[in-house]
């Protein structure tokens, strides 16, 4: 039996649930690419590759993070603003980082305004109309991140991630856990400290995100 | 919980669609006297909707979420229909239930919140059309009231199933012919206000929402009476100007004609004892308060 791959899509209308697929959650200290349980280390730095090697690298932070209802919501927010500005700063011309919203979960019919937020029951009209080709959710409760990533692998061909705060998701192609202040902060250095390193795929990236 | 629990974090205000900017800035939220006449002035919790140009139930909407007394505590339960293309839009918590549900899920919704939050008030307001209510939700409908559950039931009567394309309904006259319903209702619209009276409800209306301060003061009675006492039912006529054959602009004129004392909508209350000593006591608060008011501001000046 061929084993189950989190890829980019588009993988076809209404993609299984990778959990069924038999992809496992990673333990505290792991991450998941691809559906693989990986050492975090290694979820940074592909992480970090992905991010510079797309032509729009787009953060979607939730409601968890945009609306302060603690101390704690509003410092990740702060590092999610310092890891956008570092993504802005490391990438090449042609390359252009976005910071989308996804303010709340109302289904937004019959339309949204996708140049200026996501919805997860159609995330894939803001990620076709910005032709993004990679990116992050920050901040999503699970039940609604794990719809869109399952929508998005089913429709586009963006590379998803996520960086959870509880034990991360099957439907992403990259996945942390456990996410932290710190765990952001740290992406952000592994950003810096692979930029240059990675050459961006900014003419395949353009058709890949508009299938 | 208030406005100030509502709160965007700083780092990523700037991002924020201007909507939720607009919800925080000058929403009504926690304010205490809000009502009909803050539509203009402050940010409504209905940013757009899509419901046809000049529908009534646009209307009664918004002076719906303009009247609720504690928005930000209060849960709407809306069912299948026209109502349901308007939720997704509206700044109030809400749960969409199976056609016909509403009721019963209002129940369930209405006891866990008084067992999650037993220091806090929490409404719970139905919304539903008039086949939701009265047709496939009659059991529900009903057994909600038999029970005394505290929530309000408003019913948008527009008198067929408009969304469908104009199905007869209980609640349509006697003998009006639809696009879908060619032969004509055989029998009388189904009374429903007084078989909520007879099933228990402490406040019942009926009415058009062609009066914006009428519909303010039943929605505020009828949500205050819920809270304290137990059921009540709100039946408002929201014509469907397309059903009956009128354009945009004559759904003000067609409720205005419907509630004249010999029509079908003329207004009808009921309250019962318990629920008018209620009001009367929050009069009489309402009454003292403005009294103290004015002693304050006399002394002021």
């Amino acid at each position: 039996m061929i084993q189950y791959r989190v890829l980019p899509g588009p993988e076809h209308f209404l993609p299984p649930s990778a959990a069924s697929m038999g992809i496992c959650l990673p333990n505290p200290g792991e991450g998941h690419i691809n559906g693989v349980i990986v050492p975090e280390e290694k979820a940074y730095e592909e992480a970090a590759k992905q991010f510079l090697m797309a032509k729009v690298p787009t953060l979607f932070p939730g409601p968890l993070v945009l609306w302060a209802w603690n101390e704690k919501a509003a410092k990740k927010a702060t590092a999610i603003r310092h890891l956008y500005n570092t993504l802005k700063e490391c990438v090449q011309p042609g390359q252009t980082p976005m910071l989308i919203p996804m303010p709340d979960y109302r289904p937004k019919y019959p339309k949204i305004n996708p140049e200026v937020e996501i919805n997860p029951n159609h995330p894939n009209l803001t990620i076709w109309h910005n032709k993004i080709d990679c990116c992050m959710f920050i901040g999503v409760h699970c039940h609604q991140a794990n719809l869109s990533l399952k929508i998005i692998r089913g429709g586009t061909a963006c590379y998803t991630m996520a960086m959870c705060a509880q034990a991360g998701h099957e439907d992403a192609m990259l996945s942390f856990r456990d996410a932290s202040v710190e765990k952001i902060m740290k992406l952000a250095e592994w950003v810096k400290k692979l930029k240059g390193t990675v050459q961006p795929q900014l003419t395949s990236a353009k058709s890949r995100a508009s299938n | 919980m208030s406005k100030e629990r509502i709160k965007i974090s700083e780092d990523l205000y700037d991002i924020m669609p201007s909507d939720y900017q607009d919800l925080v800035k000058s929403a009504t939220y926690g304010k205490e006297d809000r009502g009909w006449k803050d539509i203009g002035n402050s940010k409504e919790l209905i940013e757009q909707h899509s419901l046809c140009a000049g529908c009534p139930e646009s209307m009664a909407f918004r002076y719906i979420l303009a009247s609720l007394p504690n928005p930000e505590d209060t849960v709407m339960v809306g069912s299948t229909g026209c109502t349901s293309l308007v939720f997704p839009m509206v700044a109030v918590h809400n749960i969409h239930s199976l056609f016909g549900n509403q009721n019963a899920i209002a129940s369930g919704l209405k006891r866990a919140l008084s067992v999650r939050f037993p220091g806090r008030t929490k409404d719970v307001v139905v919304l539903a059309g008039d086949g939701a209510t009265v047709d496939i939700g009659l059991d529900m409908t009903l057994q909600a009231w038999f029970r005394q559950e505290k929530f309000t039931t408003i019913c948008f009567d527009n008198e067929l199933y408009a969304n469908t394309g104009g199905q007869e309904s209980g609640l349509m006259q006697k003998g009006f012919v639809a696009k879908m319903a060619p032969v004509g209702k055989l029998f009388d619209k189904v009374r429903l206000p007084e078989i909520a009276r007879e099933s228990g409800c402490h406040y019942v209306v009926q009415c058009t929402v062609s009066k914006p301060s009428l519909v303010e003061k039943v929605i505020k009675n009828a949500v205050m009476i819920a809270r304290e006492i137990g059921p009540t039912y709100l039946q408002l006529y929201t014509p469907c100007i397309l059903e009956i054959g009128k354009n945009s602009m004559e759904g003000l004129q067609e409720m205005r004609d419907s509630e004249k004392p010999t029509e079908r909508f003329a207004y009808k209350e009921y309250i019962s004892e318990p629920a008018k000593q209620l009001l009367a006591e929050m009069a009489a608060k309402a009454q003292e308060k403005k009294a103290a008011a004015k002693q304050l501001a006399a002394q002021g000046a």
